[in-house]
């Protein structure tokens, strides 16, 4: 056993024992009072009163004396030479103070290209072409936003269009090249693979039934309510550079920062405030940051930028993008028994996605999910198109919604052919509980589960067999009404340092607790919320650990140069990794407290056992000191030789990824005269472990359905033959809002995580992850018998009314 | 998406705005909600030297049965017509149209006269006002003039109003005995424009429709009649069968563009479909049955 599991083998709260005997209940765990609001409380979250006042503090809102403004001319073609910039016209305008090019950022030292997470490479601004579509082609400094905008106006570039390649087939032709300054001349990025090949071949030769399908998961985007964003304030006489940005990362940022410029890491300070929503797309290093910061450097004044809303839509935070072609075998009992893949995955530009830097393709072979079966062999191939760069890990733990998505509608797709009820075939399928932890074809060590126990919780809460009536009862009468479902298994938590990485720096994370003497404290980690509510659940991690009020925990994430270092929140991996950290530094800090009681108590530290809130003697609970006692008494009264204080850092290493699952029920409706889909009913049962905040897990889902609802039927970013992002406004990117969303049905199970201390999984991102199949599932459901075996997302009006008209229905 | 210079003037009285327009001529553009105007100018498609905002003209702002004839002013709030009771239980065409133009946000600000003066075919009160047969009133230097909604629209973003003239007021005539109307819109979401939509106001005389107007949103480049459609219905019993050949002459007549709501073809099938469920309905109302 590793130094993890020790640690944890000697304080966990979680019943011991191996992960196979994790049972799954319907309970939440609540062992705390409501006044100390530990674990299982459904505490109101502490950051809401400044938000629902509207006393966030956004990037946009920083402003500071003598700040500047940039604003950043975009190329109108997707491919082009850069013959001339001339933005003499832009200089005549008063307030304008400067025009930076690529030239100019090549002359500070080779800053016109950048590294990516990826290791790739992208062109801050560039110097001979352009190669996709909204890329920044050169920056205006001005006095004011206004100006700024008028002068990028103003700006003349000379363009020579050059042949355009944006799909992601034809690019592997490799007739246009979008990256010439790479030596080899080919559009093909990389090749990677996973599972064992031979035996999924033979697996394959000895199936009863093989089935394939081809399905695009569609670029999508991100669109967080506030775009990306930065105010750089270089001070010339400390040489010292401040950052307010809009980052998820803000420590590893940091680092970034500190190797491409070649400024000393502890001058530079990145303050990542108040962040409306980054959902993956404020993860990756973006060209408009860096010429930023340039700009404060060379004025040495700050300099905000902020992305307007088509900026954003057009330039940058993209996701998804695969094309896969995906092959199920079964047995002749209907026994899923392998699974083929090869996927095409279109980067756009530059390889410039946001995974663990040995995972080119994420996580993508998580792909067997929920189902027991013997092999299977997962390939990707990479290509660079005419796109901005895509592939951020949109809500999602590095491509696992793909590979959902993949499974989902593949076992669908098997059940209907079988002619089995895509439950009853699950159930048959599924990992059985007594299989945990389970080792998957792939090679993934599946914590926990109880796949059954969800899915039949779905089945009972929607009415699953009356549905089934019902829906042939209407197909009788020649209506259309499909029930989908999606069992899917999240994995999350990136994740053990021998395997998890960005650009070398491990993804542990961190927590740092300091109780100042009247048994309050402050804790900071290496995380930062977006909206995920941390000031609230890591403070209920800590009264949990503690018995020190919730509300007298403040948590404070995204300064670096007060918060301890981690790698940042996405990927659902916050509670996994720094919620976990904050359960270990408690507990070190709870070990030096029992010291202190001891020594209060004048007995032995072995005489005494933990409460809730204090150390009382064994069998003489009159006998105690509680936590704000020996808060106290560790500043006032400490024992002889013992440091004063009572602080604990932690840099949580986690023994292995958590795997959260549930399975989703959707019904539809569909209108045969215009091809709409209306969900008329999403039941949703999660189980993401053990529960720290039960409205904020519930909040978490809701938010995460809608935007899986969202790419099933609504958003696809679309280019036309010449690279133009067709879909730039929020006009035709079509973000649900509340009159599309259907009522969420929420429900859960519990099957805590075995190795995480306290028992959680991590849960943000399951609906986005797990919705989208579910609905796609349960439309193919109400067309099955029209011949209908897959539609890809998003599944629009237009394309359910073109199956409709060619299978001869109508209205 | 930050508009390009102007000045703003906000006239207190509607012969100042006339005169503002007068003096500033091509350079000068109304602003009534500004949910048309305003992103045509953040995106700089639209970059007006001077903005006159109208919305000082409180006498603009009205909704009334006057006579045989719902008045209701240019500058009046699409959301005052949702909440009119008048709309609500004597035009029905009327009121299912405003409760489907944008989302509250814009309808609380954009304006009727604004709608139309705007001649946008994918704006929904066009094909509304031209099913009921409207009549706009406008004010220019040239004095107070009278204009069939069949003559209102021109082109693509242009009407029939004179340089120098402001909308005043929209005139719709009030349905007679045995009349029902109803419009049916399909959007993405919404917020969103017709996908297609169907304007339809129609009279029965017993088992016969005796008139028929048939007006489409946004699958033409001008906001459209369906004569076709109407020569369907008007003479003939209300039957499923007259409704689908009212449907097919609509979508033969139309001439929708491809673009993301979906190709052009799609868009004809949908009007079809949307004006029969129109038709049904409107018949329906007539009869008293809805
Ligand atoms: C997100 C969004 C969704 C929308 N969806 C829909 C929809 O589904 N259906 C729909 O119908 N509309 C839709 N609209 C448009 C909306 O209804 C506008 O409000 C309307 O088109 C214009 O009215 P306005 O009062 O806002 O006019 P403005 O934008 O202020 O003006 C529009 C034009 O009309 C001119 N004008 C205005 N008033 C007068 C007048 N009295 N005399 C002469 N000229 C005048 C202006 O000079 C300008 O050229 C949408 C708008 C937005 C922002």
């Amino acid at each position: 056993m590793n130094h993890v599991a020790d640690r944890f083998e000697k304080h966990s709260p979680v019943p011991e024992g191996s992960s196979a005997n994790v049972p799954t209940t319907d309970e939440l765990r609540i062992t705390t009072p409501p006044k100390v609001c530990g674990m299982g409380h459904r505490m109101k979250r502490k950051e809401d009163p400044r938000f629902i006042r509207g006393r966030g503090n956004y990037v946009d809102d920083v402003k500071l004396p003598g700040m500047l403004h940039m604003d950043i001319v975009r190329s109108p073609y997707a491919h082009a030479k850069i013959l001339k910039i001339d933005a003499s016209e832009a200089l005549k305008i008063p307030g304008v103070l400067a025009v930076i090019t690529g030239e100019d950022l090549k002359k500070a030292g080779n800053l016109h290209w950048m590294p990516t997470l990826m290791s790739d490479t992208q062109m801050v601004l560039p110097i001979d072409k352009v190669v996709y579509q909204a890329q920044e082609v050169c920056a205006i400094i001005a006095t004011d936003r206004y100006i700024a905008a008028d002068a990028i106006e103003k700006v003349v570039v000379d363009y020579e269009p050059l042949p355009v390649v944006v799909d992601p087939f034809e690019a592997l032709k490799d007739n246009v090249i979008v990256r010439d300054d790479k030596e080899l001349k080919t559009n093909h990025i990389w090749h990677w693979e996973a599972g064992d090949k031979e035996a999924t071949d033979q697996v394959f030769k000895d199936a009863a039934t093989v089935i394939e399908e081809k399905m695009h998961i569609p670029r999508i985007h991100v669109s967080s309510i506030e775009t990306c964003g930065m105010v750089a304030n270089y001070d010339t006489a400390m040489q010292h550079m401040q950052i307010y940005m809009t980052s998820q990362a803000p420590h590893a940022h940091r680092t970034v920062f500190a190797l491409v410029s070649g400024l000393p890491e502890h001058k530079i300070q990145i303050i990542s405030p108040d962040i409306g929503g980054g959902f993956g797309g404020k993860v990756p290093v973006y060209p408009g940051y860096v010429i930023c910061a340039v700009a404060s450097l060379v004025t040495g004044k700050p300099v905000k930028w902020v992305e307007d809303r088509s900026e954003n839509l057009q330039a940058d935070s993209f996701a998804r993008d695969y094309h896969i072609t995906c092959r199920l075998a079964a047995d002749k009992d209907g026994k899923i028994t392998g699974m083929q893949v090869k996927t095409l995955a279109d980067h756009g530009a530059a390889d410039a996605a946001a995974n663990p830097s040995k995972f080119p393709a994420g996580l993508f072979s998580i792909a067997t999910g929920s189902y027991d079966m013997k092999a299977a062999h997962i390939e990707v191939d990479a290509a660079y198109t005419n796109k901005p760069p895509g592939g951020v890990a949109y809500r999602c733990s590095f491509r696992v919604t793909e590979a959902v998505h993949m499974i989902e509608r593949m076992t669908d797709v098997l059940a209907h052919q079988l002619g089995e009820d895509p439950a009853a075939f699950r159930m048959k399928n599924f990992i059985k509980p007594e299989q945990f932890p389970y080792k998957s074809p792939t090679g993934w060590d599946y914590d926990s589960g109880n796949y059954h126990a969800a899915l039949q919780k779905a089945m009972d809460v929607i009415g699953y067999h009356d549905l089934r009536k019902e829906q042939a009862e209407k197909r009788a009468r020649g209506e259309l009404m499909g029930i989908g479902i999606s069992s899917f298994t999240e994995v999350v938590g990136a994740g053990p340092s021998r395997d998890y990485d960005i650009l070398g720096i491990k993804m542990f994370d961190s927590a740092e607790i300091r109780i100042h003497p009247t048994g309050k404290a402050i804790a900071r980690f290496g995380t930062k919320s977006q909206g995920q509510g941390h000031e609230t659940t890591y403070a209920q991690i800590l009264a949990e650990e503690l018995g020190l009020p919730a509300q007298d925990i403040q948590v404070e994430e995204g300064d670096t140069d007060t918060a301890p270092y981690g790698l940042g929140t996405y990927a659902s991996r916050s509670t996994p990794t720094a919620g976990a950290a904050a359960a270990m530094a408690a507990r070190k800090i709870r070990a030096k407290a029992k010291k202190i009681a001891a020594y209060l108590l004048e007995v032995n530290e072995d005489d005494l056992e933990w409460k809730v809130d204090r150390f009382e003697v064994k069998g003489a609970p009159d006998q105690h000191k509680t936590i704000q006692d020996i808060a106290f008494a560790a500043y006032t009264n400490h024992p002889p030789g013992m440091e004063a204080g009572l602080e604990a850092t932690d840099y949580y290493d986690p023994p292995n990824l958590t795997f959260p699952f549930g399975s989703y029920i959707c019904v539809v409706d569909i209108d045969k005269g215009t091809g709409e889909v209306k969900v008329r009913r999403f039941v949703a049962v999660d189980d993401c472990g053990n529960i720290i905040n039960p409205m904020v897990v519930e909040g978490q889902i809701h938010g995460g359905l809608t935007m899986g609802l969202a790419p099933a039927l609504f958003e696809e970013i679309v280019y036309d033959e010449n690279g133009q992002n067709l879909s730039g406004t929020f006009s035709d990117y079509l973000l649900p809002t509340a009159m599309e969303t259907p009522k969420w049905e929420t429900d859960r199970t519990i099957t805590p995580s075995p190795h995480h201390p306290i028992g959680a999984k991590g849960v943000g991102e399951s609906p986005t992850v797990g919705a989208p199949p579910a609905i796609a599932n349960a439309v193919v459901d109400a067309l099955w018998h029209l011949g209908v075996r897959h539609i890809d997302i998003p599944i629009t009006p237009q394309k359910v009314w073109k199956l409709l008209r060619a299978k001869g229905v109508n209205d | 998406m930050i508009p390009a210079t102007f000045d703003y003037h906000a006239p207190s009285t509607l012969d100042e705005a006339l005169q503002l327009l007068a003096r500033h001529g091509d350079a000068a553009k109304l602003l009534a909600g500004g949910h048309s105007l305003i992103p045509a100018m953040r995106f700089r498609l639209a970059q007006p030297e001077i903005l006159i905002d109208l919305n000082k003209l409180d006498g603009l702002r009205y909704v009334r049965e006057e006579g045989n004839v719902l008045a209701i002013g240019a500058m009046t709030p699409e959301a005052w017509l949702e909440e009119s009771a008048v709309v609500q239980q004597r035009y029905p065409l009327l009121a299912d149209a405003v409760s489907v133009i944008a989302d509250p946000l814009v309808r609380n600000r954009g304006t009727v006269g604004g709608n139309l003066a705007h001649a946008d075919p994918a704006n929904d009160q066009p094909a509304v006002m031209l099913a009921y047969g409207a009549t706009i009133v406008a004010q220019g230097p040239g004095g107070r003039r009278n204009i069939a909604i069949d003559d209102f629209f021109v082109n693509l973003f242009e009407s029939s109003l004179q340089p120098g003239e402001i909308m005043l007021d929209i005139r719709v005539p009030a349905p007679g005995a045995s009349s029902g109307g109803a419009y049916v819109k399909m959007e993405r979401k919404v917020g969103d424009y017709a996908t297609s939509a169907v304007a339809v106001q129609l009279t029965m005389n017993g088992p016969t429709i005796s008139a028929a107007r048939v007006a489409l949103t946004n699958v033409n480049p001008v906001p459209m009649r369906s004569p076709g459609a109407e020569a369907a219905l008007v003479g003939k019993a209300a039957t499923e069968e007259a409704f689908e050949a009212a449907g097919k002459a609509a979508a033969a007549e139309c001439d929708p563009s491809s673009d993301l709501r979906g190709s052009a073809d799609y868009k004809r099938d949908v009007t079809r479909v949307l004006a029969k469920r129109a038709i049904r309905r409107a018949v329906a109302r007539a009869q008293g049955r809805s």
